[in-house]
């Protein structure tokens, strides 16, 4: 790969350790991709996680005197404020979090605490050369915006970060930006939560295995962002989907000959009402009594927020109904009087916080109700059992204490 | 197992590095954080190596799997614990899986197919990421 005089300076660590171990990283990349070239990103995001080796890595980069070139937003941990007094929490449970914080200051980042800042905070133009991790994410960037992002992991994003700077291969360039996989949806889809099941549904059903970038045609023009969010969220969890297209909705996509390129699909994949059926059959715990709700694997919008709180109607929770949000979602929340209808119920709106946290292990062992596939999914090691429905749905079980 | 004769092939080198030890080879791609770090055997449930320790191991497999955030927590418990692979060969780098293995220190490869399919379980390989060659034994 051919470095500018400036890389080289970066890697030889002229602007201290912290810089060249980051270049080092994007260097090691660009020679695993055969990239000929670094260019400039104009914004990033990094998924944060609070786990040891989130930490020891940012801590690294701290001591050998990185801050940020293009400060990042960063993905949730847990609201520290918010979880303090919760029962259960230990000191080394807070300490973790307090250490994550110090770390992401020092590196200047922009504590958003959030995983959809492509929704607010963090929204490219057209085009824009990015370094975006975090599983809901990378897709929306690359898909619903037609900006550019590898599907970074939360290294490689915090590297680019810190140096401004990112190989260039993989989705950065036009060729490798093409359909491969044709996916029909033959049911009009209505609910959000319909998107999560579709999202998990095509990598299940398609043969191609690795990475690849599903067309979808059948998908209706007025689809929300926080369906696109859904549908991301579990492409990229369900597979390695880090892109795709939608015919006639997507800006890299006007026609179905434009999506590929003008060559023929690899695969084609149609999607059946009876596999979104099947798709939550597979993956929902038995329904019946529930211990708790947990919403917010993505952070809800205050769209979504409003629609809870429309919902209730003044009714009360039988059970505890937790919603993650960003913050600013929240505030609004509190400014509209939708938060005090969530909270006259007996919900909760919880700023900063992720479903994969420490935070939440007061409800190991019980039951619960979300309408998420990838929170589901990765709270398998938490002892945490879902039944998955639609937020509505959710809202309804846990008025009742029960998703049957 | 009869003796091999010495090959030699090359290899794409990502991270950096060198280190001897002998084949593990899996069919499937790898999850470092469904590898258990106290012993360092893969408990991934129904993994073609499920059940096998990769410590110190030259772990041969397709790619790797499973978001940034588990990837690189799980081969950092691993080096941690002393139980990390000494090299991991592929046949496909994603950049989950590079950045991973740069940052925790482990040399990572990748070999053309027809010469990852030279790689039989057992042997003895030694991965130069440095000077982008395999020795098998």
């Amino acid at each position: 790969m051919k470095l500018t005089d400036r890389d080289r300076e970066m890697l030889d660590g002229v602007d201290g350790e912290g810089v060249a171990l980051a270049m080092q990283v994007l260097v090691a990349i660009g020679r695993a991709f055969d990239a000929e070239q670094m260019c400039d990103i104009s914004r990033a995001h990094v998924a944060l996680s609070n786990q040891d080796a989130d930490i020891w890595f940012a801590e690294r980069l701290v001591a050998g005197g990185a801050v940020c070139r293009v400060p990042p937003t960063v993905n949730p941990g847990f609201c520290l404020e918010f979880f303090r007094h919760l029962p259960g929490m230990t000191p080394q449970d807070m300490e973790s979090m307090e250490r994550t914080e110090t770390a992401y200051r020092a590196l200047g980042a922009q504590l958003t605490y959030n995983c959809t800042p492509y929704l607010q905070g963090n929204v490219p133009r057209f085009g824009e050369i990015t370094a975006y991790s975090e599983s809901s994410a990378t897709p929306y960037m690359n898909s619903v915006y037609g900006a550019r992002t590898n599907r970074e992991s939360a290294q490689s994003a915090l590297c680019a970060a810190v140096t401004g700077r990112v190989p260039i291969y993989g989705l950065l360039l036009d060729e490798n930006r093409k359909g491969q996989v044709l996916v029909h949806v033959e049911p009009t889809l209505t609910d959000e939560f319909d998107y999560h099941l579709l999202g998990y549904a095509v990598p299940r059903k398609a043969a191609l295995q690795t990475a690849f970038i599903p067309v979808f045609t059948g998908i209706p023009g007025n689809v929300s962002p926080e369906a696109l969010m859904n549908l991301g969220a579990e492409l990229n969890t369900g597979g390695n989907v880090p892109m795709y297209h939608i015919v006639g909705v997507t800006p890299e996509a006007p026609t179905l000959e434009a999506a590929f390129h003008g060559e023929p699909p690899k695969e084609r994949v149609v999607i059946t009402a009876d596999d979104l059926v099947e798709e939550q059959q597979i993956l929902s715990a038995e329904g019946g009594p529930i211990d708790f709700a947990l919403l917010g694997c993505p952070h809800l919008s205050l769209d979504q927020l409003r629609a809870i709180a429309d919902r209730i109607g003044g009714r009360q929770f039988k059970v505890e109904f937790w919603i993650m949000t960003s913050f600013y979602a929240k505030e609004l929340a509190n400014r509209m009087g939708i938060a005090e209808v969530i909270e006259r119920a007996g919900g909760q709106l919880v700023p900063d916080t992720c479903i994969d946290q420490v935070a939440w292990k007061h409800l190991a062992g019980k039951k619960g109700v979300t309408d998420s596939l990838k929170g589901a999914y990765y709270t398998q090691r938490r002892d945490m059992d879902f039944v998955l429905r639609s937020v509505g749905d959710c809202v309804e079980a846990a008025i009742k204490g029960d998703a049957s | 197992m009869t003796a091999r004769e010495v090959t030699v092939v090359g290899c794409r080198g990502a991270a950096p590095g060198r280190a001897s030890g002998p084949a593990v080879v899996s069919s499937d791609a790898i999850c470092f954080y469904l590898v258990d770090p106290p012993t360092g055997t893969v408990i991934e449930a129904g993994h073609a190596i499920e059940g096998r320790a990769i410590a110190g191991a030259v772990l041969v497999c397709p790619g790797g799997k499973g978001s940034s955030v588990v990837q690189a927590d799980g081969l950092y418990q691993l080096a941690k614990a002393g139980t990390a692979p000494a090299a991991v060969v592929v046949a496909e780098f994603d950049t989950v899986l590079v950045a991973s293995a740069v940052v925790v220190g482990v040399p990572l490869v990748r070999c053309a197919p027809e010469d990852f399919g030279k790689i039989r379980d057992g042997d003895l390989l030694d991965v130069d990421s440095d000077q982008e060659v395999v020795t098998i034994r």
